[in-house]
């Protein structure tokens, strides 16, 4: 076989894994002396090349605990966070190109100010015990959320739904306040329905997912069979699922290396280099809204002044810590929550850049009497934290800051630390869309309010742009938001992450999805054993 | 009545009264843990509304003595709660995890301990040659090793380098006993080379502190074979010191391998623990606390039992 044939091949096969995208082909395939056309042909044939349907695929994840619990409302880490997505089904759901797709609705309308919004339900929906998937159901699931004692991490999003009505196929939200991102919201992996909304039994593990759940043993393995009724035919596609969860790094390598396990999450930096090299398997990075801040408290001394704030914003090289702490897999921050992965991101912002000279002259003007800064940090603040936090004093210092890193334990960090103390080390999953992003952590009334940050201005924006379904100019309110968090916020912001999976070569389907790790929880029912 | 029996009704009776004393301490350490259940269970989301719910809910409210009591009225009648964290029947979750555990350690020591007596037999025969030193020094370089460096090495050498065995370690029901052996082994292979020098060391050391009695030289001046020597005659009066450390590395065994469940993500009590303590499942943490408790306790009176029953001199007391 000619080189040249080789390589066509080698990239059809790319096509057929999701690896390409058609402009990428065409770009390479034409470098190769084929005609534009045919490489379009070819790649619409390679790219829609049948899924292959049965066997077991194998899924080894950390982010499991033998804590965990099948109710969807309480699910907090990777492990039942896929799980879940095997078993159930929601409303709606993310794409990966950042639009909302129809799940078991199958339309959504809203009123002209965005207020009240009407979901069509799918007809012949059927969950796992064969009852059928109702705007009942829907209702209950939602309502359960809102009740404090089902302590559902959706809370926040639910609680601003006023009434909910079902009538025959249609379910009819009205909002407290308009929002025009209702649907963005409405794709949270705990609004799995269920039920009855799962009133009776929230951890029954009954859903309208593509896998029926066969064994839940908390913190070690969830084993599915196909649901024969699932009613979208483009998912499910092995005979069966397997989870399992490995939480030490090197045996879930180990594990994709040798076959025993398809996919992995949370490849290791360090290693991400010597995994390209082996052979059958292959790196997956999705760029994601999660991000490493440190955040001050804005009412407490010394960070209630601005110019101190400033001056440890201009001490931190960010560069350096997307190198040396995300080992290059990932992307500079810039002191606002919000990257290129959300929807009316404004790209024009100035990077800010490590720059001593201004953060001392910050560092004068703030007046502050030389004594040290206080920034605390742990292991698990976030992977690398205590690195980052030394990476950060050290070019602090540089610039002329007495920065100094005071290291917690890991125990109870989350309690005595976090949201207590002004300064310390912390980290953020990122939301579907801005609106939720800003509104979980920067509004005035916030709980999570990790900055203590309070800005007439800025809520009065957020809001503004809430209701505002003029899209130019809601992203002009929220870069003028941006602004805001950037230039007075306590958001020391240097680094996003990435989602970094390991994936077999024996699977097709792969697609780097940002919204959350593992394709958006969905890789085990999406992929294929090719 | 006779002396042994009483002497076992003793034991055991202490054996009970330590169990009760230790099922105190453990309560006692875990009130002692820094940090709040309700609050590590919530989280990130833990307002002071959730926490106060939770905590209601969860029976926190009580005083510790109350807790403490309504507990071991619980143990004694087998219901051992509900884990804070999941609801689930903690003693339905620790049954089956329980024994995973034992598997593990009884397929480790199965292998372990008859390999360590025999190497510390040869080694004692040739002791100060070369088969003695050979052993010594192979035995002596795994213990060194830690477990998890061990571990890897294995799963290097084992699942990358000759694919013969998984390096996740998982059983679960359903699978059968030859499935279940196969995907143990490499655990299994940790675990022998962790704990074969000890009582490899041990025996050796016995039986030639042995062998300087005046009756092995007769044996010796009546011509019997070294082995015949070690067997017959050092042996039995070397064996308590050895089953001491045999015990004591089979209560290793039992509970305190879990970096070694950790690195081959094997789901048995460890882990389980581990999980639990993070999250401050004061409920689990106590059962399985007072079970790795009662292993250690169980095992070493065992120990004392069978020193007993070995010596001719406590056997019969003059």
């Amino acid at each position: 076989m000619s080189d040249a044939s080789q390589r066509l091949d080698h990239m059809i096969e790319d096509v057929r894994r999701g690896r390409m995208t058609r402009r990428e082909f065409v770009g390479r395939t034409t470098a190769l002396g084929v005609s534009a056309a045919l490489a379009g042909a070819l790649y619409t044939k390679a790219a829609h090349a049948e899924p292959k349907k049965g066997g077991v695929i194998r899924a080894g994840l950390a982010g499991g605990e033998s804590t965990n619990t099948l109710d969807p409302a309480l699910a907090a880490s990777v492990v039942p966070q896929v799980g879940n997505a095997q078993w159930g089904e929601q409303l709606v759901d993310m794409m990966p190109d950042g639009s909302v797709e129809m799940r078991i609705a199958e339309e959504v309308s809203s009123s002209p100010d965005s207020k009240v919004w009407t979901f069509k339900i799918r007809q012949g929906v059927e969950f796992s015990n064969g009852q059928t998937v109702t705007a009942e159901d829907v209702m209950a699931t939602y309502k359960r959320h809102t009740d404090e004692n089902a302590q559902s991490g959706a809370l926040g999003i639910v609680k601003g739904i006023a009434e909910m009505k079902a009538e025959g196929d249609k379910l009819e939200l009205t909002l407290e306040a308009p929002s025009a991102d209702l649907p963005y919201l409405l794709t949270d992996y705990h609004l799995i329905i269920q039920p009855g909304g799962g009133y009776d039994n929230p951890t029954a593990g009954i859903g309208a997912g593509p896998y029926i759940l066969e064994t839940f043993e908390p913190g070690v393995r969830y084993a599915y069979k196909k649901n024969p009724n699932y009613f979208d035919p483009n998912t499910g596609h092995a005979d069966e699922v397997e989870i399992l969860s490995i939480n030490d790094n090197t045996a879930r390598t180990a594990a994709l290396q040798a076959g025993q396990v398809h996919m992995i999450n949370r490849v290791d930096p360090k290693i991400v280099e010597l995994l390209k090299g082996a052979p059958g398997v292959q790196v997956r990075r999705a760029v994601g809204r999660g991000h490493y801040v440190f955040i001050m408290h804005v009412d407490k001394a010394p960070f209630d002044n601005n110019d101190l704030r400033m001056a440890l914003k201009y001490g931190i090289k960010r560069q350096e810590m997307v190198d040396k702490i995300l080992g290059g897999l990932g992307s500079v921050g810039n002191d606002f929550p919000i990257n290129a992965a959300y929807p009316l991101f404004d790209d024009s912002i100035e990077q800010r850049e490590y720059d001593a000279a201004k953060a001392k002259e910050y560092y004068d003007k703030s007046g502050h009497d030389g004594s040290p800064i206080i920034m605390r940090t742990a292991p698990g603040a976030f992977p690398g934290a205590v690195d980052a936090a030394n990476l950060f004093a050290a070019s602090a210092q540089a610039a002329g800051i007495p920065l100094q890193v005071q290291l917690e334990p890991d125990d109870g960090y989350w309690t005595n630390v976090w949201n207590v103390e002004p300064f310390c080390a912390s980290y953020w999953g990122g939301r579907p869309v801005q609106d939720q992003m800003y509104s979980t952590a920067y509004l005035s009334t916030a709980e999570w309010n990790d900055t203590k940050f309070k800005n007439a201005k800025f809520d009065e924006l957020l809001m503004a742009a809430r209701a505002e379904l003029d899209q130019d100019k809601r992203k002009g309110m929220y870069s003028e938001m941006a602004h805001i968090v950037r230039d007075e916020g306590g958001l020391i912001l240097p680094m996003f992450n990435e989602f970094v999976a390991g994936v077999s070569d024996a699977l097709g389907g792969w697609v780097d999805d940002p919204n959350a790790e593992m394709m958006n929880y969905r890789a085990p029912s999406k992929c294929w054993l090719a | 009545m006779h002396p042994i029996l009483k002497l076992l009704v003793q034991r055991i009776a202490l054996g009970l009264l330590l169990l009760f004393a230790v099922s105190a301490v453990i309560f006692l350490g875990v009130e002692a843990l820094p940090g709040n259940t309700a609050q590590a269970i919530l989280g990130q989301s833990a307002t002071p509304q959730a926490v106060a719910n939770l905590e209601a809910k969860l029976g926190l409210d009580q005083p510790p003595l109350t807790r403490y009591f309504s507990w071991l009225g619980g143990i004694l009648t087998g219901d051992l709660g509900k884990a804070l964290t999941n609801g689930a029947d903690i003693a339905q979750s620790i049954g089956q995890r329980l024994g995973n555990t034992l598997f593990l350690a009884g397929c480790a020591a199965a292998i372990a301990v008859p390999l360590a007596i025999i190497l510390g037999l040869v080694a004692a025969r040739y002791a100060g040659k070369w088969p003695d030193k050979v052993i010594s020094g192979i035995t002596l370089s795994t213990i060194s090793l830690p477990e998890f460096v061990a571990a890897y090495f294995v799963i290097y050498l084992l699942t990358q380098l000759f694919p013969i065995f998984q390096p996740v370690a998982m059983v679960f029901p359903g699978m059968g006993f030859w499935a279940k052996l196969h995907a143990v082994a490499l655990p299994v292979i940790v675990l022998v080379l962790v704990v074969l020098a000890h009582m490899m060391r041990m025996t050796r050391a016995a039986i030639l502190n042995v062998m300087q009695s005046a009756y092995v030289e007769t044996a010796e001046l009546k011509g019997l074979s070294p082995m015949t020597i070690i067997w017959r005659h050092a042996f039995p009066n070397a064996i308590a010191p050895v089953v001491a450390v045999v015990m004591l590395n089979l209560a290793y065994l039992v509970v305190g391998v879990v970096v070694v469940e950790v690195v081959f993500g094997y789901n048995a009590l460890g882990q389980y623990l581990v999980d639990h303590v993070t999250k401050r499942d004061l409920p689990v943490v106590q059962a399985v606390g007072l079970i790795f408790a009662a292993v250690y306790i169980f095992l070493n009176m065992a120990a004392d039992i069978i020193g007993i029953l070995a010596n001719p001199r406590l056997r019969h007391p003059k």
